[in-house]
């Protein structure tokens, strides 16, 4: 055997595995959420009784399909404004010199804390100032959590909209100067345009991130097993629900944690999907 | 050639499954000697067997590794037969012991207690019945003011401030013994919230692992909440004194918590100490559990690996090991205890004869 071949052979091999371990876990959880769906039915999906007490055990998935959405969505619209600024910044005005490259670092930064450090600074810091604007009693909840969590991805959305804003061809844009645009003008009628779906891809990637969370999220949002009435109420998220409960579940409990593991498996994958057809759309 | 290379994949990933599979059969074959004694579960009393099994190890040469996967997991670990002692906060119920795979034993190692744990401007030390209980944790006292606190407590200064509730949003032991002594004092707790290691909480706000609550009851004024006495008392967290069934408000302290064991218990040392009825027992205290298969010989283990398993576990309620309890904040098992636990080793076997330390 030549090196070519190994060299293949390797290739496909990884390829292969990449492909077994993704259908595995799939697999893993749809065998291990089987008892629940016998027990509950589709009733899970839309039932808001989360009740663990023993002799009385009673799940559903709604409070936390809703928590999760709810400080995802949330987070994504704080954090479109700051990401999309930075972008325009660091794709447009100022590409190149010391402050957007220091900029640049620090945002990359952001991606590397580990979100407990997150959590913390949540903890100690925006919970009380949550407090203090009188948003809500004791500053934990949905809101504070989508801050958090607003502030965690600004890095996903904005880097990839810097670096697709950066790949629009310049002559589009100088066309656009010599036909007397302003620089704003350019920015809507040419780079927007242009680069929509590349940005767009960053949000994409960012709600995943947030749908995904766990950690900083437990740390700030009440974990309250209840539906949340409105922004600023106590709420869970099904990663931080599962993170919170797997270690002392069994039984029947178990594989409803196991089951909405699966439903957030399902929902990362929708909105990936779904991302996908935008940018499809929005690049045709 | 596209088949060939998918074959070949294939051959890779059913070699490297292979390869796994019998390196695990090679560790048990039958008359090994025991290198390694493996136990998983609790994260209550970690601290403590932490200590206890380093020490164990150096002494005896033999590895002792514990993994505090909380007594869940323990108990699926011991389960499936992956360790070779399970430990857990809660002992296992009528229902769950017959589902077992095989004949189980639970020896206790040691007591803990739950403890009520407030922040209020002025630190006043309070006093609380098991109707305060009941009337702060299901929601129905919500000010601090309330004369029914006020009764309780007088010549104590009570702030005008709302009653936030902290419970642990993480399945706990703590919550167990907690909901526990509430299911006994409690009509209305035991119909309406019930008992667990997680619930659904009538009002209050969920943090996680003893850390999360003591800093959020830290962090809130005219919070209250509770904690696991290791953690409380290692961090010198303020705790209201309650009230027990023979009248008395005890503080909780590893004395008090060690004499709520000192009433009768069933000769598989499952039971309950919550509502203890000792006179200067604390009410919210618990043993926590070893658990062991009655019948060593099963996954191949060799009889050393029982006998050493049987041998530490022997050491671990001996007073050589109980004298660091207290080290580590807890309480050690008073000596009926002891003798209760020891008559529990007796009756482990390995292929049917009793084992021989």
């Amino acid at each position: 055997m030549n090196s070519e071949k190994i060299f293949r052979y390797l290739l496909v091999g990884s390829g292969v595995l990449m492909v077994l371990i993704a259908v595995g876990i799939v697999a893993t959880l749809f065998v291990g959420s089987i008892p629940s769906f016998k027990e509950f039915g589709f009733g899970f999906l839309y039932s808001a009784d989360w009740d663990p007490s023993e002799g009385r055990e009673n799940y559903g998935a709604l409070p936390f399909i809703i928590g999760t959405l709810l400080t995802s969505i949330l987070a994504l619209i704080i954090t479109f404004p700051f990401a999309f600024s930075i972008s325009l910044f660091l794709g447009e005005y100022f590409k190149d010199g010391v402050l957007p490259s220091f900029l640049r670092s620090v945002v990359d930064l952001l991606a590397g804390i580990p979100s407990v450090v997150y959590g913390l600074w949540g903890f100690y810091t925006l919970k009380p100032l949550v407090a203090e604007l009188g948003l809500n009693a004791q500053g934990f909840g949905i809101f504070t959590s989508s801050v958090i969590l607003a502030i965690m991805i600004i890095p996903y959305a904005s880097s990839l909209g810097a670096e697709v804003i950066s790949m629009v061809p310049g002559s589009l844009k100088e066309a656009a100067y010599s036909l007397g645009a302003t620089r704003y003008e350019v920015v809507r009628n040419v780079i927007v345009p242009n680069a929509g779906s590349g940005i767009f891809a960053g949000y994409i990637l960012a709600l995943g991130r947030a749908i995904g969370e766990t950690m900083a999220v437990t740390m700030l949002i009440g974990n309250s097993n209840e539906i949340p009435t409105g922004i600023f109420d106590l709420g869970n998220t099904m990663a931080s629900l599962i993170a919170n409960q797997f270690g002392e579940a069994e039984g029947l409990k178990l594989t409803a944690l196991i089951e909405i593991g699966l439903i957030l498996f399902v929902i990362t994958g929708i909105v990936n999907y779904l991302g996908k057809l935008i940018m499809k759309k929005l690049s045709a | 050639m596209k088949k060939f290379q998918l074959l070949f994949a294939a051959i890779i990933a059913l070699a490297l499954m292979a390869s796994c599979g019998n390196a695990g059969k090679d560790k048990a074959a039958n008359n090994k000697k025991a290198k390694t004694i493996t136990g998983a579960g609790a994260t209550f009393p970690y601290p403590f067997y932490n200590k206890i099994f380093k020490s164990y190890t150096k002494e005896q040469g033999i590895l002792v590794t514990y993994g505090a996967i909380g007594s869940g997991g323990g108990v699926r670990s011991i389960t499936d037969k992956i360790v070779d002692f399970g430990a857990s906060d809660a002992f296992l119920n009528d229902k769950k012991l017959a589902s077992m795979p095989a004949e189980v034993l639970h020896v206790p190692t040691c007591l803990g207690a739950v403890v009520a744990a407030y922040n209020l401007p002025g630190k006043p030390e309070l006093k609380f019945t098991p109707e305060l209980m009941e009337g702060v944790f299901m929601g129905k006292i919500t000010n601090w003011n309330d004369a029914k606190i006020a009764e309780v407590n007088p010549g104590v200064t009570l702030p005008d401030m709302e009653i936030t509730v902290v419970y642990r949003s993480d399945g706990s032991g703590t919550t167990f013994i907690f909901s526990d002594y509430m299911s006994k004092i409690s009509k209305e707790w035991e119909e309406k919230v019930g008992k667990g290691k997680a619930l659904k909480w009538p009002v209050g706000i969920g943090a996680k692992g003893n850390p999360g609550v003591a800093g959020t009851i830290s962090q809130t004024e005219g919070a209250i909440g509770y904690i696991g006495s290791e953690y409380a008392f290692s961090m010198g967290i303020q705790m209201a004194q309650i009230k027990n069934q023979a009248g008395n408000y005890i503080l909780p302290s590893t004395e008090s918590i060690s004499a709520a064991a000192k009433g009768e218990m069933p000769a598989d040392t499952r039971v309950s100490l919550t509502n203890t009825d000792a006179a200067d027992g604390y009410p919210l205290s618990s043993f926590t559990w070893l658990v062991i298969y009655k019948e060593q010989n099963y996954n191949d283990r060799s009889l050393d690996q029982a006998t050493q398993t049987i041998k530490l576990i022997d050491w671990v309620v001996s007073a050589d090991a109980q004298k660091e309890t207290t080290k580590v904040h807890y309480a050690p098992l008073p000596d009926a205890a002891v003798e209760k636990a020891k008559a529990v080793l007796g009756k482990v076997t390995y292929n049917g004869k009793a084992i021989k330390l």
